[in-house]
């Protein structure tokens, strides 16, 4: 992160005080709704963030990250429907199985490269949906209610919308910090390597192999906690939380946001789901104009919302 | 000088050509043995083999005084035989520093820590510097390696096969694509690297060679068909014949 | 019996359904090494086209013919606006680009045809059953679909292995810069082999018509089930394309049938009603997964990809 006062920075400033201050503001008279969305918006950008660690980072391309946000959703769901109401019980539940579907999948679609690790890694994210989707017990299709969110001790109670809301702004702001500080150790390090040249890699010492699959579970853990956190939020899961599109929309939003940083995913998912609700004001149809946008952003803007920022200031401080 | 490389009766076919043909040759400690031949000698196949990258069809190489004929690639590295690449293959996106520094992690044991900042860890840094500095690229260190010359990026190469202190180097055509002012400063690089360490040559560069070259062998299909000092080769009537005259007529 | 001979039927019906639309996936890539995920779109177009067509012209055959031609010109036209930009980019760019592409599709669909999906009634002389063995009858509409998926099939054949084209084609999936050193119009070569591709999809979208709903995300579904398939046959391969999307369909079909009884003879019939779909529908990603274990190049790996 070179030069504090870049535009970048400040950007990132602004926005976090801009978050910090939002349920202040909803008290003094703004809509209830804002604090709605913007929890939401907390829960999926720790998504994209863990997403960016493979994707961005370790040059994974995984098409199904969702599956992460159901596991995890249904881990709270599935033990509150049994009456286990802990978070202490839920939580590491949903972590470990995040963890271990990660294990699984990813030491079989890391044995692939390219195009074949896309296809693979969608198609075990939609086995997981059809298997939670064929789970008659859990609501299969349509879905299952939480009645009562997860329980930690008092005074933590995940019920007051305020205090939800700021668990998840600390949960993502720590995620970042996490993701930040890891890939610049030699772990990182290590899968940016990869990354770059996987075959240098190897041959320089390094086996590659071992070094992903770790930040592929590391990954989908980070967002099976998100999954916890986005069942509590909505008091509901089903299987379309996992379905391979709403992988696609995670790609989106590191992708719109910039993946070269650690906090590039957060603009995205801000951006996304920001405009969908803007778009969705406007029109209906408001994906038309989505698609073709992130085509263009494709093949005109690669770097990202924390691309644009870079040459903002690049201009400002050369002008 | 004791042979740190020893070659036993070397073979490697690929189908039905004899890519490498009972090879018998050693390199005592200390020396630039150059190797040199017509293409399709098999140089660069020896070189896989050496590197561990190509396993042998039949025959042994000694290393240090044990054989390392059945060790996986990257395990040579960590005995002290580093190789070059014909074909630059770096991390084009990370900074030159950073690639050295890789090159240094690679044997500075496990890459499982997730929280220290590798960039500010001189266990690596200092060594990639050092590194650099002796191929002359130290100024160049915090660029990004796309930023490159293709002159510098084979003093890249160089820089990360000396990151890992090997003892002996495999250098396998250093001097490919470059113009003679960059040829000139790598000649001058190895001249200095030759000082410290064995060097395993393999080039078409005969200016090159015969500069820096305490002993040459020379290959032709697979086969030694001579191994001497310079001027011995030089003079050699079968080696003019099957290669140096073609070099001359086509260098001019 | 009867059972049984009518599951296979449909196993082979589905697996040829699913090479159509695989097989142009695995050519679009083999040739332009392009990841096209909007592939479903146009499978979903075929559909639509179709039960549109069918319904102003008011006779089954035209309307087909009209649709198949409609989706052809459909994909030669996303060809040139939107793919050929994404040529020589990184993967991760074509799912990107692709990805915005299908959202664009099911929205438009949405806005022409409202969200509720359409039918595609099946005219008298295809709705019967024949009998294809003593006591079997089976739908003549899915007969006919296997005869013209086959059809298909060696018409590709022919196609790839006997035609300059076809020998284009396959030099291009194995040296592009030749190719265009040749003197070919690469750049028309490529909206045709797209297109190609696209008619094939919506080929299978329109024959599926009559079987299922035309709906929006219909192409999504099955998007998933030709991915399996082209990983499994190996990509760039037509060849193993056929072989694994009939493999898959037989699995797929006999599995949904069968599997459930077979687990209901082993458990209890609450355990077998409980587990029966999730695990039926796990087969297919089960068979993949082995596959990759065993061989993570696709069974019939076409070129050096």
């Amino acid at each position: 992160m070179s030069g504090k006062l870049s535009v970048r920075n400040v950007a990132i400033a602004v926005l976090l005080l801009a978050l910090v201050l939002l349920p202040v503001y909803v008290e003094l008279g703004g809509s209830r709704f804002l604090l709605t969305l913007f929890t939401r918006i907390l829960i999926l950008a720790m998504a994209a963030v863990s997403l960016n660690l493979i994707l961005g980072y370790g040059g994974m391309m995984s098409f199904g990250h969702a599956a992460y946000l159901g596991i995890g959703g249904y881990a709270v769901g599935m033990l509150a429907h049994e009456g286990v109401f802990s978070g202490f019980v839920q939580w590491p539940v949903a972590l470990f199985a995040s963890a271990l579907f990660a294990l699984v999948i990813g030491a079989l679609s890391l044995r692939t490269r390219g195009v074949y690790f896309i296809m693979i890694t969608l198609a075990f994210a939609q086995m997981a949906y059809y298997i939670v989707a064929g789970l008659a017990r859990y609501g299969g299709d349509d879905g299952l209610t939480i009645y009562k969110r997860s329980q930690f001790i008092s005074p933590i109670n995940l019920s007051n919308k305020v205090q939800f809301y700021y668990i998840c702004l600390a949960v993502l702001i720590g995620s970042i910090y996490l993701v930040w500080r890891i890939v610049n150790s030699r772990f990182g390090l290590t899968i940016q390597g990869a990354r770059s040249n996987d075959t240098r890699m190897r041959a320089i010492g390094f086996p590659t192999y071992r070094y992903k699959l770790v930040c592929f579970v590391i990954a989908g853990t980070m967002c099976g906690l998100a999954g916890a956190l986005l069942a509590n939020h909505t008091d509901f899961v089903s299987p379309a939380t996992m379905y391979w599109t709403r992988s696609g929309d995670l790609i989106i939003m590191v992708v719109l946001g910039g993946m070269g940083s650690a906090f590039g995913p957060f603009f995205g998912a801000v951006a996304l789901l920001v405009l969908e609700e803007v778009l969705s004001g406007i029109t209906e149809y408001w994906q038309i104009i989505l698609g073709p946008l992130l085509l263009l952003v494709v093949l005109f803007a690669r770097g990202g919302i924390d691309g644009l920022l870079g040459k903002v200031r690049h201009r400002v401080s050369h002008g | 000088m004791a042979d740190l490389l020893r070659v036993d009766t070397l073979t490697k076919r690929f189908g039905g050509i004899v890519a490498t043909d009972d090879l018998v040759f050693n390199i005592a400690e200390g020396e630039l043995h150059a190797v040199i031949g017509p293409n399709g000698a098999g140089k660069t196949t020896l070189i896989a083999q050496l590197s561990g990258q190509l396993p042998p069809d039949s025959g042994r190489i000694h290393f240090a005084g044990s054989d390392i004929t059945a060790i996986p690639m990257y395990a040579r590295s960590a005995l002290g035989l580093a190789r070059s690449f014909q074909i630059t293959s770096l991390f084009l996106d990370l900074s030159v520093l950073d690639n050295v520094a890789l090159a240094v992690q690679a044997h500075a044991g496990h890459s499982f820590h997730f929280w220290r900042n590798a960039r500010r860890e001189a266990e690596l840094r200092d060594p990639a510097r050092v590194a650099l500095a002796r191929v002359g690229l130290g100024a160049r260190a915090d660029l990004p390696a796309s930023a490159l010359s293709h002159g510098e990026h084979r003093q890249l190469e160089l820089a990360m096969a000396l990151a890992s202190s090997p003892r002996m180097l495999l250098l396998d055509e250093p001097m490919a694509g470059l113009g003679p002012e960059e040829s000139a400063r790598m000649v001058a690089t190895l001249r200095e690297l030759k000082k410290e360490l064995t060097i395993l040559l393999v080039e078409h560069d005969m200016e090159a060679v015969f500069a820096l070259a305490d002993r040459i062998t020379v290959l032709v299909y697979g086969r030694v068909i001579a191994t001497g000092k310079p001027e011995d080769i030089r003079n050699n009537a079968q080696v003019r014949d099957a290669y140096l005259g073609e070099q001359e007529a086509a260098h001019g | 019996m009867t059972l049984f001979i009518e599951q296979c039927l449909n196993g082979l019906q589905f697996g040829l359904l699913l090479f159509l639309l695989a097989a142009g996936l695995t050519l679009v890539f083999g040739i332009m090494d392009l990841v096209n995920l909007a592939h479903g779109s146009l499978y979903m177009m075929g559909a639509y086209f179709a039960a549109t067509f069918v319904a102003w012209t008011g006779n089954f055959v035209f309307g087909v013919v009209l649709a198949l031609g409609a989706t052809l010109l459909v994909g030669m036209a996303v060809e040139v606006i939107a793919m050929r930009r994404l040529y020589g980019r990184d993967h991760l760019d074509h799912v990107l680009g692709t990805f915005g592409l299908i959202l664009f599709f099911d929205e438009l669909v949405r806005l022409i045809w409202g969200p509720e999906g359409l039918t595609l009634p099946l005219p008298s002389w295809l709705n019967t059953s024949i009998q294809i063995l003593p006591g079997v009858d089976y739908s003549a509409y899915k007969l006919s679909i296997i005869v013209v998926t086959l059809a298909v099939a060696a018409f590709l054949y022919v196609l790839v292995m006997r035609t300059r084209i076809g020998m284009l084609i396959r030099a291009g999936a194995s040296n592009r810069e030749m190719v265009g050193a040749l003197g070919v119009n690469i750049k028309l070569l490529y909206t045709l082999v797209f297109g190609l591709g696209a008619a094939l999809a919506g080929l299978a979208g329109l024959m599926q018509a009559p079987i299922l709903t035309v709906q929006v995300g219909m192409g999504e579904n099955i998007l998933i089930l030709a991915f399996v398939i082209t990983v499994i046959g190996g990509i760039g391969s037509i060849r193993g394309a056929l072989v694994a999307a009939i493999f898959v369909g037989f699995i797929d079909t006999l599995g949904r049938a069968f599997f459930p009884d077979l687990l209901r003879m082993a458990f209890t019939k609450e355990v077998a009603a409980t587990a029966a779909p999730a695990l039926s529908s796990m087969l297919i990603y089960l068979l993949m997964a082995i596959v990759l274990v065993v061989k993570p190049e696709g069974l019939f790996a076409a070129s050096d990809k």
